[in-house]
């Protein structure tokens, strides 16, 4: 197991923490969200970020990417999650490249992998349908159709979806609601699509997501990833991937959070000592500094078994998930409460990480929904 | 085979040979070895395990072998250890010798009192226990009074000490004691002192859960040769430290992963709550159990990581104390959850109406309750941790 980072590993940390600082720091999405900017995220720097090789970190070398693997988009992520920035990270490069990989025919990885590379195209997943994650309850249908499969249902909170050229569809071709099994993907163009319909939902902390319908959408059978009624083989890898990957974001999101709140517990004063000198909030502090080394090994561990195709990712990722969620809501309360008046203030940005924090932990389960996938992995 | 294959085969037929059947089993509690002029060895094959890995040095595996230890590098200590395991051997001895004094003679004393000291400790010839906490000197240590006279040729020591654990077992104890009462931290010594003198009194003390690990301990005139002062006068405090700090890392892993007489938590829940498809039929149980599990995961991994990182030479160094701080909540959230999974039956103090793992847990239950007041409260923790690590002013 790799729980210190390479040499090589470190350099692209300090690489991606320059970028972020630089290019993309929280102002830059306070800007976004101001100007109330239709996609939601610069073009022009994620073109930047392809040639600097980070959207082509989980495509193989053969296909023009960087193979940095996992762990270096652990990196990337959480240099990311340090200024809340708006990028296709996720949608594209971890989730879009995971189900390609996986899922994809010989045309549809050379058609896909080397555009992701180059910053060329974005993906989105659709697969949530209510307000909770449930990526077995789903009652999107599609259904043969000579040739063709027909598309017809709606899906909520389709991350980057509104800016994506392409969605990955999770439809239900046999089976019941709830049902694994029976479940397929499907690689849908968002443009000149009859019957498809996307719309950017204004989420609370001022990211990308989007509600997609589809009314009989017709899609040919060369755009089915994986196999029919075998999406599940695909998509359970992708959401653990997907799970791993927000916790990275959260893990920087955190202690970005918290080292700003330590400066403001040292430079605050009240009754005419510097706040931090009180036990009460010290105590805290010291609480949350040691949540964040554990979270740091969580994560840290979940990545290198992505990285090593362990057999226990799936209960990493959910470990992961559960933790940062929890730790998150956790750490930026506390933050925000340290900060005190001027903490529900827009200006400072504890509240812009408390607000991302609360999304990113509903994204691909909360912490109860994987306090429950991990007992039941574990055999209770 | 490389050299450290050929040291692992070799181990493995030394074991196979010289690891009696017994030793291959659980250990009950009455049977540690902890050695000792007074040790009672209840089952004679666990002395016999004493002496063969003794004589291998290997109670004290990495100490170097001038002072009777193993003289094994890391490496193959590692491979020793993975091989104990692997016939899930017992410890051939517990001791605060081998687990705090050892590793602080090593640092601070003479070579004279290495020579004579460390050999007895490998070979469990010598039960230590350790004299630092006092009635008025428990978390704020360096308040400490106990008084130690320069009498020419040799220290005249007076005054008390409280929880010195198995004090009433042990035949030296290694002491703080004051030798300058003008100054706080730099007026302390580390005295080496034989039990066996009229001088010396332990008295048990019962604990909430019924057990007597800890005793008072008075000094009246005492005696110790001035050779068993270790370091320099008025220079104790440093060694305390460093000593202190194996205390909390010994302390911090204890019970980690052990708990409900071997029987995981889950398969506990399902024998004294239900179960149902497999499942903890409460779900709020169950929910419990997954988060206890998951931490105990999350603080595995973190030790791991530490250690990875001390041997990469990175690291934050505040790690004994977030580990004293969070291994101990822990196993007390632990204990708790136990007692409650077994309700009724997790409660019981005698009779025949409870098994013997069911009587343990309560007793367990109280037990672990000190894990965050010995060795530095969790409060002094988390001031080592705000002080210290993460800057903030006083």
């Amino acid at each position: 197991m790799g729980l210190v980072l390479t040499e090589e590993q470190t350099l692209l940390k300090e690489t991606a923490s320059q970028f972020f600082q630089e290019k993309l720091p929280v102002a830059n999405l306070r800007k976004l969200r101001d100007e109330k900017n239709a996609d939601g995220f610069e073009r022009s720097t994620w073109k930047e970020m392809a040639d600097l090789g980070f959207a082509g970190v989980l495509v193989p070398e053969s296909y023009g990417g960087t193979e940095f693997g996992p762990v270096g988009l652990g990196i990337i992520l959480e240099q990311a999650g340090r200024t809340i920035a708006s990028t296709p990270l996720l949608s594209t490069v971890l989730l879009g490249t995971t189900a390609v990989q996986l899922g994809g025919s010989q045309t549809q990885r050379q058609d896909i992998l080397p555009a992701i590379a180059a910053g060329e195209t974005i993906m989105a997943l659709a697969v949530e349908e209510g307000p909770h994650h449930n990526p077995t309850q789903i009652a999107t249908t599609a259904t043969a159709d000579g040739d063709n499969f027909k598309l017809s249902g709606s899906k909520t909170f389709v991350i980057d979806g509104h800016i994506a050229d392409t969605l990955i569809v999770v439809a239900r071709t046999s089976g019941e609601v709830n049902d694994s099994n029976g479940l397929t993907l499907f690689l849908v163009n968002t443009s000149g699509t009859d019957g498809l319909e996307i719309t950017r939902t204004i989420m609370a902390d001022s990211r990308n997501a989007a509600n997609v319908t589809l009314k009989d959408v017709s899609v040919p059978a060369s755009a089915v990833l994986g196999g029919v009624d075998g999406g599940w083989d695909v998509l359970e890898p992708v959401l653990d991937a997907g799970r791993i990957g927000v916790s990275a974001e959260l893990m920087g999101l955190i202690q970005e959070a918290f080292d700003q709140t330590l400066v403001y517990l040292k430079e605050r004063t009240q009754f005419g000592e510097p706040i931090g000198s009180f036990q009460a909030l010290q105590h805290r502090a010291a609480e949350m500094f040691a949540e964040l080394e554990v979270c740091r090994s969580v994560v840290l561990d979940a990545l290198s078994a992505l990285e090593e195709r362990r057999n226990d990712v799936p209960s990493l990722a959910s470990l992961a998930k559960a933790r940062l969620s929890e730790a998150s809501k956790h750490i930026t309360n506390e933050c925000l409460q340290m900060h005190g008046g001027v903490g529900m203030t827009d200006e400072y940005d504890v509240g812009l990480f408390m607000k991302r924090a609360r999304v990113a932990a509903a994204t691909f389960g909360n912490a109860g929904f994987h306090r429950d996938r991990y007992a039941g992995l574990d055999g209770f | 085979m490389d050299a450290l294959e050929q040291f692992r085969a070799d181990t493995r037929a030394w074991l196979e040979e010289n690891c009696p059947p017994s030793m291959r089993t659980p250990m009950p509690e009455d049977e540690s070895p902890w050695g000792g002029k007074r040790a009672v060895w209840k089952n004679p094959e666990s002395k016999q395990w004493l002496d063969a890995m003794a004589s291998k040095g290997w109670t004290a595996p990495q100490w170097p072998s001038e002072y009777g230890g193993g003289g094994l590098s890391k490496e193959e200590n590692k491979v020793l250890q993975q091989e104990l395991r692997r016939i899930k051997a017992r410890p051939a001895l517990m001791s605060f010798g081998i687990w705090m004094l050892g590793p602080a003679l090593l640092e601070f004393a003479n070579e004279e009192q290495k020579k004579e000291h460390l050999p007895k400790i490998v070979r469990g010839e010598i039960r230590w226990c350790q004299g630092y906490s006092e009635p008025g000197a428990g978390s704020d240590l360096a308040g400490l009074q106990t008084k130690c006279e320069d009498k020419g040729d040799h220290y005249l020591v007076n005054g008390q000490k409280i929880w010195t654990s198995y004090a009433d077992k042990a035949d030296w104890i290694f002491a703080l004691v004051r030798t300058d009462t003008n100054v706080k931290h730099d007026g302390i010594s580390f005295l080496l002192i034989d039990m066996e003198q009229d001088g010396v009194e332990a008295r048990p003390i019962t604990m909430i859960s019924g057990a007597s690990p800890f005793c008072e301990t008075f000094f009246t005139d005492a005696t110790a040769p001035k050779g068993n002062l270790v370091g320099e006068l008025n220079k104790g405090w440093t060694i305390a430290k460093r000593l202190l700090q194996h205390e909390r890392e010994m302390i911090s892993g204890m019970g980690m992963g052990s708990g409900g007489g071997g029987t995981g938590l889950a398969d506990l829940a399902k024998d004294y709550v239900g179960q149902a498809g497999g499942k903890i039929s409460d779900a709020t149980v169950r929910d419990s159990v997954a988060r206890q599990k998951m931490d105990s995961h999350a603080f595995g991994l973190t030790l791991q990581r530490t250690t990875e990182e001390a041997k990469a030479g990175q690291g934050t160094g505040a790690a004994s104390s977030i580990f004293k701080y969070y291994g101990t909540e822990l196993n007390k959230r632990r204990n708790e959850l136990i007692i409650e999974l077994m309700g009724t039956q997790g409660l019981g103090w005698e009779g025949d109406s409870f098994s013997e793992a069911e009587l343990s847990a309560p007793r367990s239950w109280l037990r672990s309750k000190g894990n965050s007041i010995e060795g530095g409260t969790t409060e002094v923790q988390l001031n080592v941790i705000s002080k210290r690590v993460l800057g903030l002013p006083s």
